[in-house]
């Protein structure tokens, strides 16, 4: 370790304060501080400083998307298998998956990063670690067979307007991962959406075809998965969507870790069953009649709240501002499904309507503790 | 009368080094040191130079905006040096003691005097700045009759001393003390209690407890006024610690002014942490020689908590309000890869993302390594769960940090002080200067609104 810090201190010398390359300092340290957490002592304020810094919150959340991402690679190669009818094994299905989504993360990574990075040196401050989940996100959320060059437009797209044109992490005002996800959802339509993007190949294949079940519901057809099947993911959706089973134990995490907020995902399951037990009692057509219960557990809804709406920089900060901002995106989430057939999936939607009226919602709490406040005051002045 | 109030919020951090149950007497240091910088939003006018003889109780200096409020030498000796940093700011007043004999001031008994004379000796002997005001924590206004007189008579803040112990030799002035304060406010002072305590402090009569329960900061006047009687616009509370209590009831017992400081040397870079009796403004090294320090290590040595404190070096000085000497060792290292969560567990912390809490029963050992970099606020609710007032506590940051004197009066600037946020600073995620920011806040309210 002490070899490796020496090393690295030499490495840093010419960056360093009046030195010539000063002005690419964030870029090293970004490397530097990924290694080692700095020797920096506290100068002003506390003199001692919890465990916890922006990093490890970043990495826990990345922790917690592990799951579902490593059902979703299997999920790809399963649907794409499941589909021609060839015998597979884990490990085939596995490494079809891998094949397909590892470039789109190196991809997301690269144009992302690099974006960052000469926003950091332009601007002159540290790497911020926030796009070390924005960037597993965007491809976790696309369908699979989107082109490599799309993701590039899409990131760069997120990373330039969503996020840096606000001032960068901490700024924005949209969630980035969702705001790529839109931003290719209308750019592109043909690869977003319909029956033949969401199972590998299948643009390209005859004898493979794949719709979602709220797609399939939007058109009027039938489905024939069993709740257990949608609950356990293996299903056709974006990458890493389709497994609630798998995104509860993400959530369990970010729950225990304290890092996801449970309010707004409580809040979001209440909406969204709420709604959707209302319209199971209406039941006009094929969507209201659709179990509250299965809306919970196919589509986006469970991996959107868990892993968006749960974005402390785009949500409601107030924690009674949480629990208005999860409530209405699942009733947002579910409206969206049912009412829109455009729209099959409701929750990205829901999530960046929600995302622009957070800090309405946050205004409106905090302005009830302003007015309690001036109340005593007046009533201060009465009893004087 | 008794009150009883329960904190929930907030958190008490277990460190190692508590100082032990004895009461030394330190020698008197041979300098002694006053600063100007101990008084929050008082601007220094000097009486006296370099080489000017001042017996104890003699004044120093006095406030710009007010010459009534003195500034006494708290023992006798000659102005040695006057030291001044940038923009000629005096920075410490250096005494050289001497034997000199006290000023004595003859005051009648207490009972026969009213208010105006009662503040007059105060004033006159130099015990005013003992009392400060809410809101900013600055000095109290002689001016004014305040809404009330808190006394808090015990801290939660990790390592501060245990006045009952520290002040039981004290009885007697202390309820002096509380009768003199008496005399500034209509209402009985209010003495808040830690409700699981069972000292002397309950003995004391003529006033309102309010018996308190919780974690840090509970400990913290300003938490328990909020919670207690909030801070209202245009409200005057005065606070005074326990042991300028002790001052003041000494001063009309004695007609001496009194500077008693017991400091508690306490800190896991400490060899035998221990409470010693001297006087305000000793000089550090006449503590830490009683005490021994581990000089192995670099350390810090912070007069106060290690939340609220402010950094001196080993040559310099106790400062005029706190009870704590805080010695701990300087955090300059590398962890790597220490951002993993579940990494180092052994630095405590109030996250989930840490087993911090499996290794706390023994204290902690902390040192002063930031734990990792500043960064824009991203995390949400972690403040508010070590903050127990019913205020925002990361929408009043950001309305100091805008400089919106509207906003930041509505979100409760005036019932905050910095210390209120040195939780906050030291949980936050992204490693905001809370303190900094809420004292820049107070600093723009002091020049725009007064």
């Amino acid at each position: 370790m002490n070899f490796l810090r020496r090393k690295l201190d030499d490495l840093k010398r010419p960056f360093g304060k009046g030195q010539k390359w000063e002005r690419y300092a964030p870029a090293i340290n970004a490397f530097d501080t990924f290694l080692f957490v700095p020797n920096h002592t506290t100068k002003t304020g506390a003199h001692i400083r919890d465990a916890v810094d922006l990093k490890r919150t970043m990495v826990t959340v990345i922790i917690a998307l592990m799951p579902a991402l490593i059902y979703g690679i299997y999920n790809t190669g399963y649907q794409y298998y499941s589909q021609t009818g060839e015998a597979f094994t884990f490990l085939d299905a596995f490494i079809h998956g891998s094949w397909k989504i590892i470039p789109m993360i190196i991809v997301s990574y690269v144009v992302g990063l690099t974006i960052e990075f000469i926003f950091a040196v332009y601007r002159g401050h540290e790497v911020n670690e926030g796009y070390l989940v924005t960037g597993l996100l965007i491809p976790m959320i696309m369908p699979v067979d989107i082109p490599l060059w799309m993701v590039a437009v899409s990131v760069a797209f997120a990373v330039l307007i969503a996020k840096e044109a606000f001032g960068g992490t901490g700024m924005n005002i949209l969630n980035p991962a969702l705001t790529a996800r839109a931003f290719a959802f209308f750019a592109y339509p043909t690869y977003m959406s319909g029956n033949k993007v969401w199972v590998s190949e299948a643009s390209s294949m005859d004898g493979i075809s794949g719709e979602t079940i709220l797609g399939t519901l939007a058109a009027g057809g039938n489905v024939n998965y069993s709740f257990f099947e949608m609950f356990q993911g293996s299903i056709p959706g974006s990458i890493a969507e389709t497994s609630a089973f798998f995104v509860l134990i993400g959530a369990i995490i970010l729950i225990a870790t304290g890092v996801g907020s449970w309010r707004i995902m409580l809040g979001g399951v209440i909406g969204a069953a709420v709604v959707g037990l209302l319209f199971n009692f209406w039941g006009a057509n094929a969507l209201m009649s659709f179990s509250w219960v299965n809306h919970l557990v196919v589509g986006g809804f469970a991996f959107g709240l868990v892993f968006m709406a749960t974005d402390p920089v785009s949500g409601a900060q107030t924690n009674k501002g949480k629990w208005i901002y999860g409530l209405l995106i699942g009733v947002f989430c579910i409206l969206i499904r049912v009412f829109n057939p455009a729209y099959p999936e409701g929750v990205m939607l829901a999530i960046l309507l929600m995302n622009v009226f957070a800090p309405t919602i946050d205004h409106y709490v905090v302005q009830g503790n302003i007015s309690k406040r001036k109340k005593r005051w007046v009533a201060a002045l009465k009893t004087a | 009368m008794s009150q009883g109030i329960r904190i929930n919020r907030g958190a008490n951090i277990n460190l190692k080094g508590e100082a032990n149950k004895l009461l030394t007497e330190a020698k008197p240091s041979n300098t002694f040191a006053l600063k100007p910088d101990n008084f929050f939003g008082i601007t220094p006018r000097l009486m006296v130079k370099e080489g000017d003889e001042v017996v104890k109780g003699a004044p120093v200096f006095h406030a710009k905006h007010d010459p009534k409020i003195l500034f006494v030498s708290p023992a006798s000796g000659v102005i040695k040096e006057i030291r001044r940093g940038a923009k000629r700011k005096i920075l410490e007043i250096v005494i050289q003691s001497s034997d000199a004999s006290p000023a004595k001031h003859s005051i009648g008994a207490l009972d026969k005097m009213d208010r105006a004379a009662t503040m007059e000796v105060l004033l006159s002997s130099g015990a005013w700045p003992f009392i400060k005001q809410r809101p900013y924590g600055i000095l109290a206004d002689p001016q004014v009759v305040p809404k009330a007189i808190y006394v808090s008579t015990f801290s939660t803040a990790p390592l501060d001393v245990d006045f009952q112990f520290l002040l039981k030799n004290n009885k007697d002035d202390f309820q002096i003390g509380i009768d003199v304060l008496n005399q500034l406010v209509d209402n009985p002072v209010n003495l808040s209690i830690d409700a699981s305590f069972s000292g002397f402090f309950h003995n004391i009569k003529d006033v309102n407890f309010i018996a308190i329960k919780g974690p840090h900061p509970a400990g913290n006047v300003s938490v328990q006024m909020h919670n207690h009687n909030p801070i209202n616009m245009g409200e005057n509370v005065w606070e005074v610690r326990p042991e300028d209590v002790v001052n003041i009831g000494k001063l009309f017992s004695s007609g001496e002014f009194s500077a008693q400081r017991t400091i508690a040397v306490a800190g896991s870079s400490v060899i035998y942490p221990q409470y010693i009796k001297t006087h305000i403004g000793a000089k550090i090294s006449s503590l830490t020689k009683i005490a021994g320090i581990n000089n192995d290590i670099q350390n810090r040595y912070i007069n106060g908590d290690v939340l609220s404190g402010v950094s001196v070096s080993d040559q310099g000085y106790i400062d005029f309000y706190n009870n704590l000497l805080t010695i701990i060792p300087e955090g300059n290292h590398y962890r790597m890869f220490g951002w993993l969560p579940f990494m180092d567990n052994k630095i405590p912390s109030l996250s989930n993302t840490s087993l911090s809490w499996l290794f706390g029963k023994k204290g902690y050992d902390v040192d002063t390594n930031m734990n990792g970099e500043e960064r824009a606020f991203v995390v949400t609710g972690e403040m508010e769960k070590v903050f127990p007032m019913d205020i925002y506590p990361m929408q009043l940051l950001k309305a100091c940090m805008a400089g919106d004197i509207e906003k930041m009066e509505a979100l409760g600037i005036y019932e905050v002080i910095p210390e209120d946020f040195g939780l906050i600073d030291y949980a936050s995620t992204s490693k905001i200067e809370a303190q900094e920011i809420i004292r820049e806040g107070i600093e723009l309210m002091i020049k725009e609104v007064g």
